[in-house]
C-alpha cells in the first residue's frame, strides 16, 4: 500500500506521531509538577520501605571480606573479634573509602544504631592514618571506642546477609530452624490472628456502615432541600472535629464509669456490679470506628442517589411493582455503584486504621497497623514493619482484585 | 356522553382538591369525566396543576378532597401498583440498568407472566413501536425519539386500560415530535385506549385530543373539543390560551338575549355575542380571532374605521397591525390573495366582522 504523505512529504503516519506526542508532551509538563511530588514523597518512599523488608545487602556489598570473616564469629561468646576480622575491615573500608561508599553504609546503620553514621564519617581519616606494623584491632581501638565495643560486631553480624525472609516469615508467625520453615508454637503466635481480626472487623464495620448509611444517604437526596442540608451538617459535623477529641468522647461515653453504662444503670437495665464492658475490646473499636468512617459511606452513596430521579421509582410502580419490588429491581441497582465506592472507601480506610483502634481497642480491639505502629516507633524493628506493611499491602490489592471480579471496578462512582 | 346514559364516565375527577403545603390550592376544584376510549388532553401553562392532577390518578399524589373514581371505583385508597395504570414520563424514566426488552417484560415479570408469554408480548410490543430491533440494548444507546418509544410500549405491554402521558413528547425537536404525535394517535386509535394526556403545547393538544381540558389557576376553564375550544372559547383566559386573539377592552351597555352592546375605550359602540359577560355596566373583553377580521368592501355592517399601523408579509398572508376602537394592537390577517391589493401605513380602512364571531367574555 502506498504511504500517504503530508505536503511537505513527510510521511502521515509519522507527522501525526510527531503532533501527538508534542501533545503528550505538554500535557505531561503541565502534570510534572505533581508527578514529581508525589513520586518524591510517596512512589519512592513506599517502594523504598517495601524493600527494607527484605533488603540487606549493603553491609556485604561494602565490607565482603568483614561479613565473611564474621560468620565464624560467635556473638554468643562475648568476645571482640580477631586479628583477621579487623585486617578484613581495614581492607573493606580502604576501599570503600576510595569509592566514597562507607559515608552510606554509616548511613543504613545508623538506622539500627545511631552513631553509626559519625563513626563511618571518621572512619575515613582513622583508616588513612593506620600503618601495616602495628596490629589492627588495636589501632581501629584506638581511633574509636565503638569498635571495641561488641554492640558493633553484633549489628554488623546481624546484617550481614544480603537477603532476608526472616521479617516475613516473622509477620506470618513463622521462623526459620535448621529443619526447614515452620509455623511457630500455638501460644507465641500473634500476627496471623491479627491479620484475620483486621480484616473480620474491617468487614464487618464496612458492613455496618452500610446499614447505617444507605438509608440516611437516602434521606439525605431525597428529603426536601432544607431538611437535607441539614442532615448534610450533620453527618459532616465529624469532619470538624478532630478525630482524637471523637475518639476519646467515645471513651467518656462507653468505658464502664461512663455515661451510657451511668444510664443503664439509672434505668435500672443493668446491676451496677454487672456494668457491660463497651471499650477497650474489639465492641469498642467497632462502635467508634463505624461511627468514625459512616461519612465515608454516606457520602458515595448520596452523590450516586442524588442522581436518581424519582420517578424512575414511579415508573417502576405504575408499572406494578410493589414498593420493595421496585426499590430492589430498580432503585437498588442503580445505587451499587455508590455501595461498590463507600464499601472500597471504608474498607480500606479501616484495614489501616491506627489511632483509633489504639485508644478504645485495649488488647482484644488492635488492628495490625497497631503493630506496624510499634515496630517502627517503638521497637524500630522497620523490616518488621516494612513487611507487615506489605503484607497489608497486598492482601488490599488481592481484595481489591476479587473485589473487581465481583463488582467491576468500573461500576465504582462518586455521582 | 355516558353520564346521560345512566352510567359513571370511566375516569371521574369529583370535586378533587389538592394542596402542598396546606396553604394555596394547587388544584381548586377539578370536576372532569372521561369516557372509556377517549383521548383526553390537560392543557395549560406552567405550574397550573396539570403533573398534580395526573399524579393523583396515577397515585403518586394523594387528594387533599374529593374523589377519583377509576372504573366505577373509589381509587382514594388503592396503591399505584394496583391501579393498573400505564404511564409515561417526560423524561421517559427508562430503568438504566436493564436492557430495552428487560425493561419492557418488567410489568409483565411482577405480573408473575411466563417467560415465553413474556418474550413473546415484549416482541409484539416492540414491533408496534417498530423497535424490535433494538431489544438488546441498553436506554442510553437508544436516541430520544427512541426511548420515547420504547417508553410507550412499555406503558402500554402489560394492557392497560388507562395511560397517561405527561408531556411525552416535550424533549424532542419539532419533526420528531410531529411525527410522535401522528403515531401515539394512531396507536390510541388502534388499541382502543382511554389516553389522559399532558402538554402545554397547545398545537399538540388540539391535533391529538378528543377533548381538551384547559387548565389556569387550579381550575378547568374550558373542556371541549378542540374545534369548539377555539371557535367558541367561554373565558378570556381560554381565549387567549388558545390561538390568537385580539381583546377590546369595553363596557357592557345593554344586553338583550345574547347580544350585548359594548362601548369600547374610544367611546365607540358596537354589538357582540354575550358569552360570559356579568351584566350592564360591568367590563367586558371582546375577542375577535384575527382571521375573521375582514376589511374593506366586506366589512359589513359591524364595521368601523381602522389605522394601519404596521403591516408585515408572511408569505400566504399579511399581518396587518391596527389601530381599532382605541385598541393599537389589533391585528388582522389578511389572505394574500395575490390581486395586488396593498395596504399601506397610515391608510384609514373599514374594518368589520360577524357579530357572532366577536365574543364578549369576562374581563
Ligand atoms: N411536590 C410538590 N411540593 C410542593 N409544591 C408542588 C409540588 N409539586 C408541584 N408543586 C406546585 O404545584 C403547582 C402545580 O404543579 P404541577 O407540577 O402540577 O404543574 P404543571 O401544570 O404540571 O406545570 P408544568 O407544565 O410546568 O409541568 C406548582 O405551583 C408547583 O410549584
Ligand atoms: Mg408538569
Amino acid at each position: 500500500m502506498e504511504q500517504i504523505q503530508t505536503l511537505n512529504g513527510v510521511p502521515l503516519k509519522k507527522q501525526i506521531a510527531r503532533a501527538l506526542f508534542k501533545q503528550k508532551m505538554r500535557a505531561l509538563l503541565l502534570i510534572a509538577p505533581l508527578l514529581i511530588f508525589i513520586l518524591i514523597t510517596f512512589v519512592i518512599p513506599i517502594t523504598d520501605m517495601l524493600l527494607r523488608s527484605i533488603d540487606n545487602s549493603i553491609v556485604s556489598e561494602t565490607l565482603p571480606q568483614t561479613t565473611a570473616s564474621l560468620e565464624t564469629w560467635d556473638p554468643k561468646a562475648a568476645q571482640l573479634p580477631d586479628e583477621a576480622t579487623y585486617l578484613a575491615l581495614y581492607n573493606d573500608l580502604k576501599l570503600a573509602i576510595e569509592q566514597k561508599n562507607h559515608t552510606k553504609l554509616g548511613t543504613r546503620l545508623n538506622y539500627e544504631s545511631s552513631g553509626m553514621s559519625s563513626l563511618f564519617r571518621k572512619v575515613g581519616k582513622d583508616v588513612s592514618k593506620m600503618q601495616a606494623s602495628v596490629s589492627y584491632k588495636e589501632q581501629f581501638l584506638a581511633a574509636d571506642k565503638a569498635w571495641g565495643d561488641l554492640k558493633t560486631w553484633n549489628l554488623l553480624k546481624l546484617y550481614s546477609p544480603e537477603y532476608t525472609t526472616g521479617y516475613f516469615l516473622a509477620a506470618l508467625d513463622m521462623k526459620k530452624t535448621p529443619d526447614g520453615i515452620e509455623m511457630l508454637p500455638e501460644s507465641d503466635r500473634i500476627y496471623l490472628n491479627l491479620f484475620a481480626r483486621t480484616i473480620f472487623m474491617s468487614i464487618v464495620i464496612t458492613a455496618l456502615c452500610l446499614l447505617l448509611g444507605y438509608p440516611i444517604a437516602w434521606l439525605l437526596a431525597n428529603l426536601p432541600m432544607r431538611t437535607s442540608n441539614l442532615l448534610m451538617i450533620l453527618v459532616l459535623l465529624p469532619f470538624w472535629t478532630s478525630l482524637l477529641v471523637r475518639t476519646s468522647a467515645w471513651k467518656v461515653l462507653l468505658q464502664q464509669q461512663g455515661v451510657i453504662n451511668d444510664i443503664l444503670v439509672w434505668l435500672g437495665v443493668i446491676t451496677n456490679a454487672g456494668r457491660l464492658e463497651l471499650i477497650n475490646n474489639q465492641l469498642g473499636t467497632l462502635i467508634a470506628m463505624t461511627h468514625i468512617l459512616l461519612p465515608f459511606m454516606i457520602l458515595p452513596l448520596y452523590s450516586v442517589m442524588r442522581t436518581i430521579p424519582p420517578s424512575y421509582m414511579r415508573a417502576a410502580k405504575s408499572l406494578g411493582a410493589t414498593d420493595w419490588t421496585a426499590f430492589w429491581r430498580v432503585y437498588f441497582p442503580q445505587t451499587i455503584a455508590g455501595i461498590g465506592a463507600g464499601a472500597i472507601l471504608t474498607f480500606i480506610l479501616a484495614i489501616g486504621y491506627y489511632i483509633t483502634p489504639e485508644l478504645v481497642g485495649g488488647t482484644q480491639g488492635t488492628f495490625i497497623s497497631n503493630r506496624i505502629a510499634y515496630h517502627i516507633s517503638s521497637s524500630l524493628n522497620w523490616g518488621m514493619a516494612a513487611a507487615l506493611g506489605t503484607i497489608l499491602l497486598t492482601l488490599v490489592l488481592v481484595l481489591y482484585w476479587v473485589y473487581d471480579r465481583i463488582v467491576g471496578i468500573d461500576k465504582v462512582k462518586l455521582g | 356522553m355516558s353520564q346521560s346514559q345512566g352510567t359513571q364516565p370511566f375516569v371521574l375527577f369529583d370535586n378533587v382538591q389538592k394542596s402542598y403545603d396546606g396553604i394555596t390550592l394547587v388544584v381548586k376544584s377539578f370536576n372532569l369525566g372521561i369516557d372509556k376510549g377517549e383521548f383526553i388532553t390537560l392543557l395549560g401553562p406552567s405550574g397550573s396543576g396539570k403533573t398534580t392532577c395526573l399524579m393523583m390518578l396515577a397515585g403518586f399524589e394523594t387528594a387533599t378532597h374529593g374523589d377519583i373514581f377509576l372504573d366505577g371505583r373509589s381509587i382514594n385508597n388503592i396503591p399505584p401498583h394496583k391501579r393498573g395504570i400505564g404511564m409515561v414520563f417526560q423524561n421517559y424514566a427508562l430503568f438504566p440498568h436493564m436492557t430495552v426488552a428487560e425493561n419492557l417484560a418488567f410489568p409483565l415479570e411482577v405480573r408473575g407472566m411466563s417467560k415465553s408469554e413474556r418474550e413473546d408480548k415484549v416482541r409484539k410490543a416492540l414491533d408496534m413501536v417498530q423497535m424490535g430491533k433494538f431489544g438488546g440494548r441498553r436506554p442510553a444507546q437508544l436516541s430520544g425519539g427512541q426511548q420515547q418509544r420504547i417508553a410507550l410500549a412499555r406503558a402500554l405491554v402489560f394492557e392497560p386500560s388507562l395511560v397517561l402521558m405527561d408531556e411525552p413528547l416535550g424533549a424532542l425537536d419539532k419533526q420528531l415530535r410531529e411525527h410522535m404525535q401522528f403515531e401515539i394517535k394512531h396507536l390510541h386509535e388502534h388499541l382502543g385506549i382511554t389516553v389522559v394526556y399532558v402538554t402545554h403545547d397547545q398545537s399538540e393538544a388540539l391535533t391529538m385530543s378528543d377533548r381538551i381540558a384547559v387548565f389556569n389557576d387550579g381550575i378547568v376553564q374550558q373542556l371541549a373539543k378542540p374545534a369548539d375550544l377555539y371557535e367558541r372559547p367561554s373565558n378570556s383566559f381560554v381565549a387567549q390560551f388558545i390561538g390568537e386573539n385580539n381583546k377590546l377592552k369595553g363596557i357592557v351597555k345593554d344586553l338583550k338575549g345574547d347580544t350585548a352592546l359594548v362601548e369600547f375605550t374610544n367611546g365607540q359602540q358596537a354589538e357582540a355575542l354575550a358569552v360570559n359577560c356579568e351584566g350592564v355596566g360591568k367590563p367586558t373583553l371582546c375577542s375577535i380571532r384575527p382571521e375573521r377580521v375582514r376589511i374593506g368592501s366586506q366589512a359589513g355592517m359591524y364595521a368601523t374605521e381602522g389605522k394601519v399601523i404596521e403591516l408585515i408579509y408572511l408569505g400566504d398572508h399579511i399581518r396587518c397591525r391596527m389601530s381599532v376602537y382605541g385598541d393599537d394592537s389589533f391585528i388582522v390577517k389578511i389572505p394574500n390573495a395575490g390581486d395586488g391589493t396593498m395596504l399601506s401605513v397610515g391608510q384609514t380602512i373599514r374594518v368589520g366582522w360577524d357579530k357572532n364571531d366577536c365574543r364578549a367574555l369576562d374581563a
